[in-house]
């Protein structure tokens, strides 16, 4: 078996933003003093000229990149998701999104893969909150290469976004000439017996969780679902009404998060049992990262249990 | 400034007050006092000072303005009416369903609107940003902002002025429209944010004094902030909530009321004659 290669997603944000930065100049790159840690840094240090510190205070660098945005400029905006988008929720909401300002959001360290830091930092309600704000793209890429071409696809988008990212190392799953695109589905896997329907770090669990589920003869249906607003209503329907259950699995809370998304459009277009492999209504705690994803249970082998679960509901 | 010009500004001045009573009226709520007291300070920014242009909103290179303290958006509909971005008729169907005159300022639908508020403290970090792209872009134009003391309360107000001295926005002018009153009452009584010319000049600000209701302060306080470098200027305009209306100055329960029928008729009776005798 080939190598695993490990990368976070935050390190994507880092190289896609210098690849823009060598094709354009029309946009600045702010952070809130964790420029080293959400690797916006890593812009810094080759346009030192086009990036802005604005301090602990993000906050005022939400409704600066507004500001910066009503000018028709490009700006992109990053800290940790539990202060970009918990701390500054009503400035993303008042000065970005109800104007429909072209601010693309970055945060980084979602979810308790932060580790350590401990429950102040691992954010499992962002994704719930930007779903709230009407016209807001939410991505949550799968790998640092998912990143890198969603950071380069916002560029190009018109409105306010949102992309998270993560601090741990994980799998690299795709490869360079993946052709990512905003709102669209990619199935991995084919089958019909469950679909899972994952986001973020869970791809690669769900990826386990297939190989998982295939010894024990069950053929699961792979979709990682990067973009979570909007959503691809026809991949979650058609996969509702060919494999008849769906589990999804996303480093978020079982609140508000890609389950409720896809819960929300199957009851009221196509009603099949859906099941959720989330954080529970809980708060985190220190430790390593794979400790953590082993004790909350979002491992393949937690997403292969909730799929025979879902399994054995159908009629 | 000449008489001719002030005559002619406190003219306007009183049709814009004139504007925020119509509005609030018509809406049967709004912000009556918080709009009569940054009346001139609108008037004399879009009338005199600012580059502008009424027939192309969205201008490029225009100076920018951002309401910070939003809820006075009845002094911005009635001073952009009043300077031809769209017809007074406009004014009677503030906070209608069917009407582009949100409560509080919309960019996306209403002409000479540069930024949407009223969440306070918000509208200044925006008019940071806003200066802050002109100096990275290397356009010259000036941003322009209002905010109220009672606004000042808010941490991100000092957020904004922090970063802006930081960043030596010296494009940048802020009013602050001090007229002591907030909805639960004096500033003094509620979370006083005073001394401010202190704290903005602690902050890294240039700091000026003036009375918000006289033209020909508020002319000489903007141009001395066009002189100032490496530094945003912070104007703190001293003006009386409810001025222009007798029973409206310096009283707290005109925060956030609409005047009723004959209250309006009383108001309007008031600022008529004040514009005859300017005539």
């Amino acid at each position: 078996m080939a190598e695993v290669i490990k990368k976070a997603t935050r390190e994507g944000y880092g190289s896609g933003l210098i690849k823009l930065g060598k094709k354009y100049d029309d946009f600045i790159v702010m952070d809130a003093d964790l420029a080293a840690a959400t690797k916006s840094g890593a812009f810094k240090k080759e346009f030192p000229d086009r990036f802005y510190n604005c301090g602990i205070a993000e906050q005022n660098m939400m409704s600066i990149a507004a500001g910066v945005a009503a000018t028709g400029k490009k700006v992109f905006a990053s800290s940790f998701a539990m202060f970009a988008i918990g701390r500054a929720f009503e400035q993303i909401r008042n000065s970005i999104g109800y104007p429909h300002l072209n601010v693309k959001i970055c945060a980084t360290h979602a979810g308790i893969s932060v580790g350590e830091d401990g429950a102040t930092h691992q954010c499992n309600e962002d994704i719930a909150l930007m779903r709230t704000i009407p016209g807001m793209v939410i991505i949550n890429p799968a790998d640092a290469v998912e990143a890198e071409k969603a950071v380069e696809a916002v560029y190009d988008l018109e409105g306010p976004s949102y992309i998270r990212l993560g601090r741990l190392a994980v799998p690299v799953i795709f490869d360079d000439d993946y052709k990512f695109e905003i709102g669209k589905a990619v199935t991995l896997k084919e089958g019909n017996d469950v679909t899972i329907i994952a986001t973020g770090l869970m791809v690669a669990e769900a990826l386990e969780a297939y190989e998982l589920l295939k010894a024990d003869g069950i053929n699961a249906r792979i979709i990682n679902m990067a973009t979570i607003k909007p959503l691809d209503k026809e991949a979650v329907l058609t996969a509702a009404k060919e494999t008849g259950v769906i589990v999804t699995a996303e480093e978020h809370s079982v609140v508000g998060g890609l389950g409720s998304a896809v819960a929300d459009l199957v009851t009221s277009e196509y009603p099949v049992p859906v099941i959720k492999v989330a954080m529970q209504d809980a708060y985190g705690k220190s430790g390593p990262a794979a400790t953590l994803l082993d004790e909350y249970g979002f491992r393949g082998k937690d997403i292969a249990a909730a799929a025979k679960r879902a399994i054995a509901l159908k009629k | 400034m000449d008489s001719l010009t002030e005559k002619t500004l406190k003219q306007v001045a009183c049709k814009v007050r004139m504007g925020i009573i119509e509005g609030t009226h018509a809406a049967k709520a709004g912000h009556p006092g918080g709009s009569l007291s940054c009346a001139d300070i609108l008037t004399y920014l879009y009338f005199e000072h600012m580059n502008i242009d009424p027939k192309n909103p969205k201008m490029e290179g225009r100076d920018r303005f951002v309401l910070s303290k939003g809820h006075a958006a009845p002094a911005l509909y009635a001073t952009l009416a009043q300077r031809g971005f769209f017809s007074t008729d406009l004014i009677k169907t503030l906070r209608k369903p069917d009407s582009i005159l949100q409560g509080h300022p919309d960019m996306k639908h209403i002409p000479g609107v540069d930024m949407s508020t009223g969440s306070l403290g918000q509208g200044i970090s925006c008019a940071v940003g806003m200066a802050l792209s002109a100096k990275h872009f290397g356009e010259d134009y000036r941003v322009y902002t209002v905010l109220g003391d009672g606004e000042s309360e808010e941490g991100q107000v000092w957020e904004a002025a922090m970063f802006a001295a930081n960043k030596k926005l010296d494009n940048l002018v802020a009013f602050l429209d001090l007229n002591n009153l907030q909805i639960d009452g004096t500033v003094e009584e509620v979370n006083s944010p005073k001394p401010l010319d202190k704290k903005f000049e602690a902050f890294n600000w240039h700091v000026i004094i003036i009375d918000g209701h006289d033209f020909a302060a508020i002319e000489a306080a903007l141009n001395e902030a066009k002189t100032v470098k490496g530094k945003p200027t912070a104007i703190i305009a001293n003006t009386v909530k409810g001025k222009g209306v007798s029973f409206m100055e310096n009283q707290v329960n005109w925060h956030g009321v609409a005047p009723n029928d004959e209250q309006a008729a009383a108001a309007m009776d008031e600022l008529n004659k004040q514009l005859e005798a300017l005539k």
